[in-house]
Order: C-alpha cells, then structure tokens, then sequence
C-alpha cells in the first residue's frame, strides 16, 4: 500500500513539475510602457506607442503589454514604474528624460526586472539607455530651413533647455548655416513637452519676429498649424505631422522604436539582455525623414544628398570647425564632437540668438 | 528684419487671441459669482466646451453650430453643478473642483476618437476698406467673430447688472440671499440661470480654444486656463470693465514672455506665468484689508449656501 503511494506520489509531483516548468514556459512576458504625454499627442509619445504596437503584433500572445500613459516627471512616476514592476513586467521601457531618477530608484527595488529608459544617461546593471539620433535628422531640416528661408530667420520652440533640446538646435542651426551663413535660428521656450495652447504661442511669438520656416522639439501638432495659418513652411516634430498641414509642412522627423523595441523584448526572452547604451540614428533607421513636400526640385535634391551623407558617414553634423556663440572655436577642423560631448551639451553654436536659460 | 514697430500690430493681434477665452470664461463666471455661487469648475466647463465644439463642427461641418454645441455642453455640465450646490446643498467650493477633475477625465475619455482630426477655419471679419487700414484696420475689423461677440457679452453683461432690474435682482440675490427672498425673488432659480449662463460662456470660451486658438483637440486642451478666468474675477473685483481691462492684462502677459524669449530678454519664463496669480493675491490683499472694502467689492453671499427659513 505505501510501496504504491510513493509511486504514485513520485509520479505526481515529476507530472506537476513537468506540467508546471511548461506552463512557466507558456506564461507570455509582461512588458511594461510608462509615457510622459497622451498617445493621442500625435509626437513622441505616439511613436513610442507605435513601437508598443510592433511589439505586440511581433511577439502575439507571447507577451503581455502594459501600459501608461501622461506620467508626470516627477514622484509620480517612480510610483508608477514601481506598480509595473509590482504588476510582474520582466521588462519595462521609460520614455523620457525626466523619468531617470526614478528608473534607477526602482531598478534598486526590483533586480530582476530590466529597465530601458529613453534620452537619459545613467545605468546600472539592469538599467539600459537608448535614444535616437534626433540631431541627424534636425541638420536634415537645417539645410532644408537654410535653403529655402527669404528673411535669414529660422525657428524654434523648444521645451526644456536640456542637453537633448539644445543638441537639436545647435543641429539645426549648423544645418542651416551649411548653406547659408547668414542665416539666424531664434528659440522660444515653452517650458513644457506638450502644452497646444502654449506651443501656438510661441510659434505666432516667432513668426511676429520674422521666422519665416518653423521648427520644434515640442510633442504637438499646434506649431505646425500656426505656420500653415501664417502661410510659412514648418517641420514636423517625432511622426509625420503632415495632415495637419498639408500646405507647410516640408518633412517630419520620425522617431522609429519598432526595431529597438522589438529586439530588446526577444533579448530578454533569450536571456540574453545586457545593460547597454543605444543610440542610433538615420542609418539604423532609429529617425526616419517624413516625404519631403511643398519644396522645389533643387531643395529636394539637397535634403536628399544631406540624408545621404549622413547615413554614409560623409557628412557628420557636428564636424569642426565649429564656433559657439562667443565667436571661440569649439571644434577643431577635421574634428568631431563625441558622443560625451554631444550628450552634455549646454552651449548654442555660432547663428543661435538669445542666451541659453541655466 | 521687422522693426518694433511692425512687430507691434501682430502682438496686439496674438494677444486678443490669447485673451478672448480667458475674457468669456470669466465674464461667465462673474455673473455666476454676482449672484452669490461659487463655481470653481471653470476650466471643467470650458474644456468640455471645447469637447463638444470640436465634436460638433466635426459632425456638422458648421462652426457656429460647434459654437452652440459648446455653450449647450457648458450649460448641462454646470446644471449638474446647480443641482449638487443649489438643490442638494453640497459644498460649493468642493463641488466646483469635482467638476474640474470629472469635466477633464470625461473628455479625455470621449475625445480618444477627436485626436488627429482637423476641421476648417471660423470666418473672419473681412469690411473691404476698413479692414485695409494700416494698424488698426486688422485689429479693429479683422478679428474673428468670437472676438466681437466677446466685447458684446462683456458690454451687455456691464449693462444688465448696472442698469436693469433683472441686474439688480441678480446682485440683491448675490449680497443678501435671505432679503432677496424676503421681498419675494426665486433665489434659488436666479442663480441656476446664473449659473447655467456662467456654463454656457464658459463652454464658449472652450469652444473658442478648440476652434480658433489650436484647432485640433487634445487632452487637457484648456490647460489651466480656466484657473486663469477664475483669478481674473477676483481681480477686477467683480466689475466687468475692469475684467476686461485684467483679461487683456492676463493675456498679453503670457504673450509678451514669449516674445521677449524671441528678442534674446532673459526674464525667466516661470517668473511670468505666476504674474496673473501674484497680481490676484495683490489685489484680495488690498480688498479685504477693511471689512467696509469687502462689503464695497465682494458678493457678501459668494459661496454660501441658502437654505429658505420660512
């Protein structure tokens, strides 16, 4: 009688060991999206969700994906990171800047949940970084400014005065003046990611000053349809904004996650994941350029060439010689600025007006 | 480059358009007060305002029927507030913020389907000739119609409360509710019509934020505009030409910071977004200094509720 009860009770618990280790393995991977804006944001917090997408049609019901959107930077969201970890995501992408405190807090908390934060700089072990080279595609839409602007004015709003931002208009700026020297790029501050009203303003403040081809680092559409109001030419901020304006807009910058998002998941599945620093751009297909539209042949045919160059290697967007706004060279001739540079950025180049705000 | 004179007529241009919402909201949301409710749910009206206007112009291709659909749903939501407050004998102060936060959370939840849809322009005033005018010829003739019917409402609000007797019913009712109801007046339906009134031109101003200001619609559109109309009352001490005079102030205050970004003056541009706020506490500071200034400014009854004794 005992003799057959441990069999028995043997052969119970290998079939539930055997049953369970493969039910673990049906068991689809959380993974976890926490946004700073409202999808509906048309910009960045749309593409992100778009890589969200990808991943789902991508993987199927081999994961299972949160997410949450309008996260404010700030105490907030490590509450929300840490439920997502809590909620038992494997793995969890922050996307934006301000989320890097509390990324690295909860990463603390929960070891072995890996996290991906978007445009920051600090890491841990299960803490990775990944950004887009946003700044190629904005010296793109620099060349296109400097060549088709009348008054030698260009625009843009910009939302922090962070290194990424002013990447971008230094970017843009030294774009222009590759075929233009007497070209000047004005900046207004929104304060803020996404803010309809306040981004509006800013443009109609830029346009009364006489910018006659806008650009933005902020996550709205509003901008845009300022300029279309106003009969100039603008560009298009993170997806192709194009619809809002069809008569301005002469390209946008998309931001493309799919691939990243997509590879970072199947890491994590092969147990393969490692704590690394991405940062891709024209050539990995990370910024994509939106059709160039409402320009003429010659100008088409110069974006083309710039969008080409940088993806070879042949044109570097911040290659020297390049002056900041004292007149002092900061980059030698046949030098380029690194990637530590870049990322710590807090000085405008020669053409930028205005002084940087602290 | 434009000279500072050049740039004067679009400032003045922008800053009417910034300061048109701010200017309906509050001249709702003045008469609401002079009648002696308190509706902080100013920016809940004004953000479904600009919900259905946006939804309505979509459907109807028509933006004075979006206009209408705006005021109609600034006028239901503050009816809820009416009966909350009014009827139900709820806390104003507590109800008015409830409303704020159900106003957002319900339109960002029925807007999902808005965001990325574009609709066409309001007409513009266009008087071959007038219009034409160096300088004065856009700001004066040129503006859109909600621009003009703005200066109308503010007009006819200044000239119903001060000069007939349904004004002076509406302010009895607002410093005495318990003589007003003595002498026979319906306190409590004068100010559900107060009220309601209060919703209707604050969902225009909602309107006027999803049509004209950005016409798109997106979460949160308002943006905290609707504190802004709120402060703005207090500080014209409950006059309609001085409400004017701080909603214009309000308005080019915003404007002007992000114009002197452009021109390379470094005044921080948090500094300026707290000037509408600092100069609303200047201003309760100075009236409420005595007890005879308060009663001279404020609705003594702002705020309270009434319960009919007899």
């Amino acid at each position: 009688m005992k003799h057959l009860n441990l069999k028995a009770l043997a052969a119970a618990v290998i079939g539930a060991a055997v049953l369970g280790g493969s039910a673990q393995a049906a068991d689809p991977l959380g993974v976890g999206f926490v946004y700073v804006g409202p999808i509906g944001d048309h910009g960045y917090t749309y593409r992100h969700d778009v890589g969200r997408v990808a991943v789902e049609k991508h993987f199927g019901d081999k994961v299972k994906v949160s997410y949450v959107e309008n996260v404010a930077e700030g105490p907030d969201a490590e509450r929300v990171i840490a439920q997502l970890a809590q909620a038992g995501n494997k793995i969890i992408f922050t996307t934006s800047f301000g989320f890097m405190n509390p990324t690295i807090k909860v990463a603390k908390r929960f070891p072995d949940v890996k996290f991906e934060h978007a445009t920051g700089y600090k890491r841990a072990d299960n803490v990775a970084t990944y950004s887009a080279r946003f700044y190629e595609g904005r010296y793109v839409i620099g060349a296109i400014a400097g060549k088709m602007t009348k008054s030698n004015v260009i625009g843009y709003v910009g939302a922090y005065p962070i290194p990424e931002v002013v990447r971008g208009i230094n970017a843009y700026a030294l774009g222009a003046r590759s075929v233009n020297p007497d070209v000047k790029v004005k900046v207004v501050w929104v304060n803020s990611w996404y803010d309809p009203g306040k981004e509006a303003d800013a443009a109609k403040a830029l346009i009364d000053q006489g910018v006659d081809i806008l650009a933005q680092h902020t996550d709205s559409p509003a901008p845009l349809q300022v300029a279309e109001q106003r009969g100039i030419y603008g560009f298009g901020q993170a997806s192709d904004n194009y619809h809002f304006a069809p008569k301005s807009t002469l390209t946008s910058i998309i931001d493309n996650w799919d691939g990243y998002y997509i590879d970072r998941v199947q890491a994590v599945m092969d147990g393969t994941w490692k704590s690394t620093d991405v940062w891709g751009g024209l050539k990995p297909k990370m910024v994509e350029m939106a059709k160039f539209t409402n320009m003429s042949d010659d100008v088409k045919a110069l974006a083309e060439k710039v969008e080409a160059g940088i993806i070879s290697g042949e044109i570097h967007p911040f290659a020297g010689p390049i002056k900041d706004q004292s007149g002092a060279l900061k980059v030698k001739e046949g030098e380029e600025l690194d990637d530590g540079a870049l990322l710590g950025m807090d000085w405008y180049v020669e053409g930028v007006e205005g002084k940087l705000p602290k | 480059m434009i000279s500072g004179w050049e740039q004067l007529a679009p400032l003045i241009l922008t800053v009417i358009t910034a300061s048109t919402p701010l200017l309906f909201a509050a001249a709702g949301e003045l008469v609401t007060e002079r009648s002696g409710v308190l509706n902080l749910g100013v920016e809940g009206l004004m953000v479904v305002g600009a919900l259905a206007a946006f939804a309505g112009t979509h459907a109807t291709g028509s933006a004075i029927l979006g206009v209408m659909f705006g005021a109609l749903a600034g006028v239901v939501l503050a009816f809820v507030f009416a009966v909350l407050t009014l009827t139900l004998l709820a806390n104003q102060v507590a109800t008015g913020l409830a409303l704020t936060i159900f106003g957002l959370g319900l339109t960002a939840l029925l807007g999902k389907g808005y965001v990325g849809v574009t609709v066409g322009n309001l007409p513009q005033l266009n008087i071959p000739g007038l219009t034409d005018l160096p300088f004065i010829g856009p700001i004066l003739f040129g503006q859109d119609a909600m621009v003009y019917l703005s200066f109308a409402a503010v007009i006819g609000i200044s000239w119903v409360l001060s000069r007939t007797r349904i004004g002076l019913v509406l302010r009895a009712v607002g410093a005495s509710h318990d003589s007003a109801h003595a002498l026979g007046y319906p306190v409590i339906r004068i100010r559900y019509l107060a009220t309601m009134f209060g919703g209707a031109l604050g969902g225009i101003a909602g309107s006027y934020l999803s049509l004209v200001y950005t016409p798109m619609w997106a979460e949160n559109l308002t943006a905290g505009r609707g504190w802004i109309a709120l402060a703005l009352v207090v500080f014209s001490t409950w006059r309609p030409w001085r409400l004017l005079l701080g909603a214009y102030l309000f308005g080019a205050i915003t404007v002007i910071q992000l114009h002197a970004q452009g021109l390379g003056v470094a005044v921080p541009s948090e500094f300026l977004s707290m000037t509408p706020y600092l100069a609303t506490i200047l201003v309760l500071v100075v009236i409420s200094r005595d007890k005879l200034k308060i009663k001279l400014n404020a609705p003594a009854c702002l705020g309270t509720g009434f319960r009919p004794t007899q």
